[in-house]
């Protein structure tokens, strides 16, 4: 009972052989078919190949340093090609074309992720090689007040990078839970959710320095220039933090199943109830570490930071009155404008930039268990 | 998407509860459209004296345009290298994560480049200004004696490093890591399903890439590099520190005369800036977010495209 | 010409936990082999096996020969694209490639072989093969068309008229029809009557009717308890498998009393 539709053929005529729908010409779809399965095989390269091809690029760029006076970089390059090639050529005359083109690609890929981890790993290891060597006590307990060439510490940039990005937090969270719950739970498709939506996605987009001009532009007009306050920033990094707090959130929340709120409703739960005490509590593991990253997104911004807080050499833990040091902008100026000695700047410099990237790092691996440990237990 | 109405709150009475809390919700989401609105508005009233300034009180003398045209030069210059640099290497990498490495490798490379992401941008400006320019500097010389011919590279190469290309090249590394998480992450997603239906029909594996992975994570990687993009465009701190300003527009990549980026420009000259001068860089920060305003628009349609149709 | 396949004292393992155990079957040209048994007891495992597919499991081999046209797939050297390309597969679940035309789709596999085909011979070929998948007549005004609009049992078609466009010499099909209607599936059983008069035909079904139906030979594995390795209880004649089976797990099995 097949379901093919029959074209009767004019009636005397037989039906054409090979073309009926029920009988395919086997002898185009065994046209290319190889005789047999030894002829469709092919030789293989050796496993240990990509390990030769490898120490001939070597060999190569090894020679031409010895030799000539090229440019370490230049040899190594010219070391690759070769290996590529001698690798690729190899494969072609023993495996046959594509995997040729496969080794090819294969050889590709690897390259260029050894070129990217270089200067990857180059920055870390900068940062914590050159980081160390202020990375004693009293830069953790010193400010800079009073101090002119060596010595002193961060303290306060500590301190004010802490504040600045707790009160940023305190503003974000609240408002970007519920502008994501309203998103989720009340506006469906209105008007007003598109908008927002497009509106967050634009926020998420915006240049930090421009955050941060919008915060100083904002304190101008209301109380006039040449502010410079704590607060400031944490308006400025609000506005970076809103946007990946919403998405964060309504993520969480679009995965938390309906029928979840529907046995709530049956149960004569209020709505606001229901999403406090049954969506939120189910999505709380990735609310929570999605704030966390958040924070360690903003945590290492300078730009807005620099034009609305500006910089103190002593601590301020008063957000409302004063400029207050943070982490970023200090170590910015440490090495943009080094004093006398310079060693000692560049020194503060880099043991701040370490810091800032313990303090990410820590907040990034701590979402991760965050995320483990707030999810529904299964066991 | 529909929300899942309570019965509770589709009748005339509501309890105080509910109104309170949707009440809170829909304020929040009030708060976004005036923040950005905000935004906008108020970089506009701040900026205003320098649009409406006469041309010969801007700074250099010749009006807004001629002043912010060189910074808008330099940063779609330098965003448009560091893109070409960093997306082919970016997918490299997360196709080599994703379906190149050992397995019981990949989940930590994958952890590793994942972090790199996290790491603050300052951070990539003081590795550019204390060891990559430097290290950059015989690069340089070699261009111009053997490509001098080229306009990129017609030099004199500068005796620092700090260049153009080098602050593209320090944006470019500081943007990998985040395209590259982003397509790992897409490629990892690629059906199963598909890639089985390519190996069965004998591919090699970078025939399977081609026909299942790719088309699957194009619309993602797309995505991924828009966001690389906009980082790049806004980057502030890092173009700050590398790059010695000097000059105009120009595309001699190598020499140190270089134009300032428009982020880089109010970082560097806001500590000193009041009045007229802070209106022409709050007017160069109007600029800057325009233009991301639009690369970002202009990113959402051309995935929502590739996606045929609404998202 | 399709070919027998010889499958000696196969064991199947991942990693070190043995799934299957020392299979020996002889798999007869031009006809269809069924495998069927309970959940789990490793027939799809043993079928992927026959085109090296269980090794994109990391950590799956097999001790033992398959041997195919004087051949043994699992010689020291041979490559796995090779031996699918020898023995194609159709899936569970229908995969079209979701980019490609339906024109691509079919051609997808046989343009990784034959790069410079032209494309008159292309024409043919997708014609040929879209025909003995029974899917010309309703596609051949939109080839163009993206392979993923089709309906399942159509798609199902589509990856069929892929796999045999390939060339290959065996087909093995994996639960081909149990995402698909019964009329879908009507149409594809009647197909593979109809392709096993150039195809070795290797299908895994649940679906008891379904083997008894079009098989020639079947199958039946079973497995003991979870965790041991599943085995190939009985092999026979269709007909005597479900009439006259040897093995009184076979005969549980079929009249079912388990499964």
């Amino acid at each position: 009972m097949a379901q093919s539709t029959q074209q009767g053929s004019p009636a005397g005529e037989p039906p054409e052989p090979g073309t009926s729908p029920e009988k395919p010409d086997f002898g185009t779809l065994t046209k290319f078919q190889p005789a047999s399965l030894a002829d469709s095989m092919h030789d293989s390269l050796p496993r240990w190949a990509p390990l030769a091809a490898t120490g001939l690029g070597a060999l190569v760029a090894a020679a031409l340093l010895a030799v000539t006076d090229l440019h370490v970089a230049l040899a190594v390059i010219a070391g690759t090609v070769v290996a590529i090639a001698a690798f690729t050529i190899a494969s072609r005359a023993v495996e046959g074309e594509r995997a040729a083109t496969d080794r090819f690609v294969t050889s590709l890929v690897t390259v260029a992720f050894v070129l990217a981890m270089l200067p990857l790993v180059s920055v870390v290891w900068t940062t914590v090689s050159r980081g160390l060597a202020r990375f004693d006590y009293a830069f953790f307990t010193q400010s800079q007040a009073g101090i002119i060439g060596e010595g002193g510490g961060a303290y306060h940039a500590i301190m004010g990078t802490l504040i600045v990005t707790g009160i940023a937090t305190i503003i974000s969270v609240p408002i970007g839970t519920m502008t994501a719950i309203y998103l989720v739970e009340y506006g469906g498709d209105n008007k007003l959710s598109r908008v927002v939506t497009f509106l967050v996605d634009v926020m998420t987009g915006i240049p930090s320095i421009v955050a941060g001009l919008f915060s100083l532009a904002l304190f101008t007009l209301l109380f006039g220039p040449g502010l410079r306050i704590g607060i400031m920033g944490s308006i400025a990094l609000s506005v970076l933090m809103i946007p990946i707090v919403v998405r964060a959130v309504e993520e969480m929340l679009r995965i938390v199943p309906a029928r979840l709120r529907e046995s709530s409703y049956a149960l004569g739960v209020p709505k606001w109830r229901t999403i406090v005490k049954v969506v939120l509590p189910t999505a709380a593991s990735g609310i929570a570490s999605g704030v966390v990253i958040a924070v360690a997104r903003v945590m290492g911004e300078t730009a807005p930071l620099l034009v609305t807080v500006g910089l103190a050499t002593s601590t301020n833990l008063n957000p409302f009155e004063g400029r207050m040091a943070t982490l970023p902008v200090f170590a910015y100026y440490q090495i943009a404008f080094p004093g006398i000695p310079p060693q000692a700047f560049i020194d503060r410099a880099w043991t701040s930039a370490l810091l800032l990237i313990l303090f990410v790092m820590t907040l990034n691996v701590g979402a991760r268990v965050l995320a483990k440990a707030l999810a529904p237990k299964t066991r | 998407m529909s929300t899942t109405r309570s019965p509770l709150t589709t009748g005339r009475r509501r309890r105080p509860g509910d109104k309170v809390f949707s009440g809170t919700a829909t304020a929040s989401a009030v708060l976004i459209l005036v923040v950005l609105a905000g935004v906008g508005l108020f970089l506009l009233a701040e900026a205003f004296p320098a649009l409406t300034a006469p041309a010969e009180d801007i700074e250099g003398g010749e009006g807004l345009v001629l002043y912010l045209w060189p910074l808008l030069f330099g940063t779609l210059l330098t965003a448009v290298i560091a893109m070409v640099v960093a997306v082919p290497i970016a997918v490299g990498i997360a196709l080599f994560i994703s379906h190149y490495a050992p397995r019981r490798l990949s989940q930590g490379l994958g952890y590793a480049v994942d972090l790199l992401a996290a790491v603050p941008s300052i951070v990539y400006g003081f590795w550019g200004l204390q060891v990559f320019s430097v290290s950059l500097v015989p690069m340089y010389v070699w261009l111009e004696d053997n490509l001098g011919f080229l306009p990129f590279f017609a030099g004199p190469a500068s005796a620092t490093g700090r260049t153009i290309l080098t602050a593209s090249l320090v944006l470019a590394v500081m943007i990998l890591p985040i395209i590259s998480a982003l397509s790992r992450e897409v490629f990892l997603q690629t059906p199963r399903l598909h890639e089985e239906a390519a190996m069965a029909l004998g591919a090699t594996r970078w025939e399977m890439i081609k026909y299942a992975v790719i088309p699957y994570g194009r619309s993602g990687v797309i995505s991924a590099s828009m966001l690389g993009l906009g980082r790049a465009l806004g980057e502030t701190m890092a173009v700050a520190l590398v790059l010695s300003v000097s000059g105009g527009v120009s595309f001699n990549l190598i020499n140190s005369g270089n134009p300032a980026t428009l982020a880089a420009e109010i970082a560097l000259q806001f500590p000193e800036a009041t009045g007229l001068r802070l209106s022409t860089l709050i007017a160069a920060g109007l600029l800057l977010f325009l233009v991301t305003f639009v690369v970002n628009f202009g990113a959402r349609a051309l995935v929502t495209r590739q996606k045929g149709g609404s998202l | 010409m399709s070919r027998q396949i010889d499958v000696s004292d196969l064991d199947i393992y991942y990693g070190s936990f043995l799934a299957v155990e020392k299979v020996t079957m002889e798999i007869r040209p031009r006809s269809i082999t069924a495998l069927i048994g309970p959940s789990g007891c490793g027939k799809s495992t043993f079928l992927r096996s026959l085109n090296r597919m269980h090794e994109v499991i990391p950590g799956a081999r097999v001790e033992g020969k398959v041997v195919l046209d004087g051949q043994d797939l699992y010689g020291s050297g041979v490559d796995p694209v090779a031996v699918r390309r020898s023995v194609g597969m159709v899936f569970q679940n229908p995969n079209p490639f979701p980019t490609m035309s339906i024109y691509d789709n079919v051609l997808a596999g046989m343009r990784l072989n034959n790069k410079r085909m032209k494309k008159s011979e292309a024409d043919d070929v997708v014609e040929q093969a879209l025909r003995g998948a029974n899917l010309w007549k309703e596609v051949n005004d939109r080839l163009g068309r993206p392979g993923a609009g089709l309906s399942g049992g159509q798609q199902q078609r589509l990856c069929i008229a892929r796999a045999i466009a390939v060339q290959p010499q065996v087909l093995l099909m994996d639960e081909p029809c149990s995402a698909l209607d019964p009329i879908s599936t009507l149409a594809i059983e009647d197909l593979m009557g109809k392709l096993k008069e150039e195809y070795t035909i290797v299908i895994v079904t649940h679906n008891m009717q379904q083997a008894s139906r079009v098989s020639d030979r079947t199958g039946f594995f079973n497995i003991e308890g979870t965790g041991k390795p599943g085995k190939l209880v009985e092999m026979d004649a269709t007909d005597t498998i479900f009439s006259n089976p040897s093995v009184k797990a076979t005969e549980d099995y079929v009249s079912g009393r388990f499964g």
